[in-house]
């Protein structure tokens, strides 16, 4: 069985996100990159399925050079060998040319599951996977909080806002999972020496048929337009409960014509 | 009048609220279609007409409910053909964001998710990076595809013609992929669903235990509002995991967000930090959620929150 799992590096979760005042892209420079964490999520279940069916899992991504540190973060893990699309006409690239891409480079290489995070923690919108899925015409199985492969047969728990939907196809099938799928592993000292000797195919957009018109800040069938930082929320006032607590709470609602 | 598509959020015909809100919203971009896809058409035309659609495309083929996603993203793509129309709203839900994405390809459009604003020359407002940078973006390509947010308009009523038209559409093989075979519902209360409440009342790990959100639970019950958490409070399996508000779980917006025993870290903000009005109960005058706070206790939770119920419960009954 063979599995590509999709990661992403984003900006440290803790790092002062900010758009570049030139491009208006996402500065990735001045912040320290880390690999998305929900794609933890996706790599530890791409081993877990590939331990449990003798198979083999590619890492892929699509980012600037400095994003080989997310794709030996997951060799590390335990994945086997890695495609990193670097090309600077990617920069600035929106949803439709990032899925293109990503499609591409997995197109006819026989994969039988793509998995991917549900969401990056910086462009946080949940699209690319079924992006992916439509391109390739193959089955969207994501938001998975559960994944079983039996044989052909791929089944997974897909979350709604009222439980959730078990969802069955036959593979080829493209994931997306959520975070209660599993715990990812840390990679061991053996694993990052291990990882070291891994290869990555370096890959650029030429070598994927892909033209720098398709792709790329300039392509994008969205701009941002401008941006600001928002404004700051008034301070609001803060009182110790010396018994009254609630009761001020309670005032406060009603002046807010809440209650 | 330029018409604007806008995908109808219903549970066999129950509208959802976010439905008259992008209604409304469409209202002041053209003349707003509804497009219904799924069973219950007949119980959802009165509402649609009620807050102003034009046409109702009803689109209820047995088959298009078996398959998740695609089936919905390929009607509105059709509709997006036949009619040519200025935008396509959708409300900015887990699967909506996914029809977005899929109708974007289909369309050859730009898409925009988590729209919190739509102007009439249909540039959208988004809040970004945990409500810290407001962007303003606008599709260049092909009809706009945009994802709106619950709770960013006030939804209000104006009749429109509410023209019934049936759209049948044949599925495309990839679409038919994925089959749903079961559907399971978690306890679904009586409570609002929490991206669409108008009040949130959370938990974190300051109410100690699964027993602890009781009172957390009491106040939303009082207030009418859902009930949510932070993500320590899932993971210590105190609460289920989808009721988690943040960076990786559920953005919120609602009028009124009340956060008990939350520290106020950054990824729960990113995902509450747009709510209007914010109060916070936390013994530690010194957490982090303070500072977004409109009004806050110091104080115990155990303490503040239940008198808080008791004095809404006085005042509203
Ligand atoms: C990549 C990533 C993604 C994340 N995503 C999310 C997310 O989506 N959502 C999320 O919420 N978190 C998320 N987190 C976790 C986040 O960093 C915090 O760990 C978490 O929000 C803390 O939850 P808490 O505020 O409930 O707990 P704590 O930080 O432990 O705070 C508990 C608070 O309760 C107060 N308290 C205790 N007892 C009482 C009492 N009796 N009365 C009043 N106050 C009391 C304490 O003073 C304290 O301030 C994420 C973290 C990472 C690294
Ligand atoms: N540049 C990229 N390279 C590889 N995978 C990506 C990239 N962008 C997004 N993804 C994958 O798509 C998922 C959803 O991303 P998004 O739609 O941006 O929220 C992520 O969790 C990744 O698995």
């Amino acid at each position: 069985m063979k599995i590509a799992v999709c990661v992403k590096q984003v900006p440290d979760t803790w790092a002062e996100k900010k758009l570049d005042g030139g491009d208006k892209t996402l500065d990735r420079e001045s912040v320290d990159g880390v690999m998305n964490e929900l794609d933890e999520y996706a790599v530890e279940e791409a081993l877990q399925i590939a331990e449990a069916n003798s198979g083999e899992v590619v890492v892929v991504t699509m980012g600037p050079d400095k994003a080989t540190e997310t794709v030996r973060k997951a060799l590390s893990m335990g994945a086997d060998s890695a495609i990193h699309i670097a090309d600077a006409a990617l920069h600035g690239s929106d949803a439709l040319a990032t899925s293109l891409v990503l499609a591409k480079a997995i197109e006819g290489k026989g994969f039988d599951l793509v998995i991917f995070g549900s969401e990056s923690t910086d462009a946080r919108m949940s699209v690319i996977p079924a992006m992916v899925a439509e391109r390739l015409g193959a089955a969207q199985l994501t938001f998975a909080n559960k994944v079983e492969v039996t044989g052909e047969t791929v089944k997974i728990q897909r979350v709604t806002d009222y439980g959730y939907d078990e969802v069955e196809a036959a593979s080829p099938a493209v994931i997306s999972v959520v975070e209660k799928i599993n715990e990812p592993r840390y990679p061991s000292f053996k694993g990052i020496m291990a990882a070291k000797k891994k290869p990555i195919e370096a890959v650029g957009i030429g070598d994927l048929g892909i033209d720098a018109g398709q792709v790329g800040l300039a392509a994008a069938a969205s701009q941002v337009e401008s941006f600001e930082s928002a404004p700051p929320r008034a301070a609001g006032t803060v009182v110790t409960d010396e018994g009254q607590g609630g009761v001020q709470i309670a005032d406060y609602l009603s002046a807010q014509k809440f209650i | 009048m330029a018409e604007v598509l806008v995908l109808v959020d219903h549970v066999d015909g129950a509208v959802k609220k976010v439905t008259l809100e992008l209604l409304t919203l469409a209202r002041s971009l053209g003349e707003p279609s509804a497009v219904f896809v799924g069973d219950g058409s007949d119980a959802a035309i009165a509402t649609l007409t009620e807050y102003g659609a034009a046409n109702i495309y009803v689109a209820d083929d047995a088959e298009l409910g078996k398959h998740p996603v695609a089936p919905k993203a390929e009607v509105l793509a059709q509709l997006v053909a036949e009619k040519s129309p200025a935008a396509v709203l959708i409300p900015s839900t887990t699967e909506g964001k996914e029809v977005a994405g899929r109708l974007a390809i289909r369309a050859g459009s730009g898409v925009i998710t988590d729209a919190v604003g739509v102007d009439p020359d249909l540039t959208a407002t988004q809040s970004v990076f945990g409500g810290t940078v407001i962007v303003k973006a606008k599709v260049g390509t092909g009809t706009p595809v945009i994802t709106v947010r619950p709770n960013s308009t006030a939804p209000e009523a104006s009749a429109g013609a509410g023209a019934k038209e049936a759209v049948s559409v044949s599925l495309s093989d990839g679409a038919k992929k994925a089959t749903i075979t079961n559907k399971v519902t978690e306890e679904k209360g009586a409570r609002p669903e929490l991206t669409e409440a108008a009040i949130v009342v959370s938990g974190g790990r300051g109410v100690g235990g699964p027993e602890g959100f009781g009172v957390v639970e009491q106040l939303a019950d009082a207030l009418g509002g859902a009930v949510g958490a932070s993500r320590a409070a899932t993971d210590a399996g105190w609460y289920p995991h989808q009721y988690q508000v943040g960076q990786t779980g559920k953005t919120v917006s609602p009028q009124l967000y009340i956060a008990n025993g939350i520290s106020g870290a950054i990824q729960h903000r990113a995902g509450m930090q747009t709510s209007k009005t914010i109060i916070v109960i936390n013994k530690d005058p010194e957490a982090p959620i303070f500072e977004i706070a409109d009004y806050g206790v110091v104080g115990d939770l155990f303490n503040v929150v239940p008198q808080l119920t008791e004095e809404v419960t006085k005042r509203k009954g």
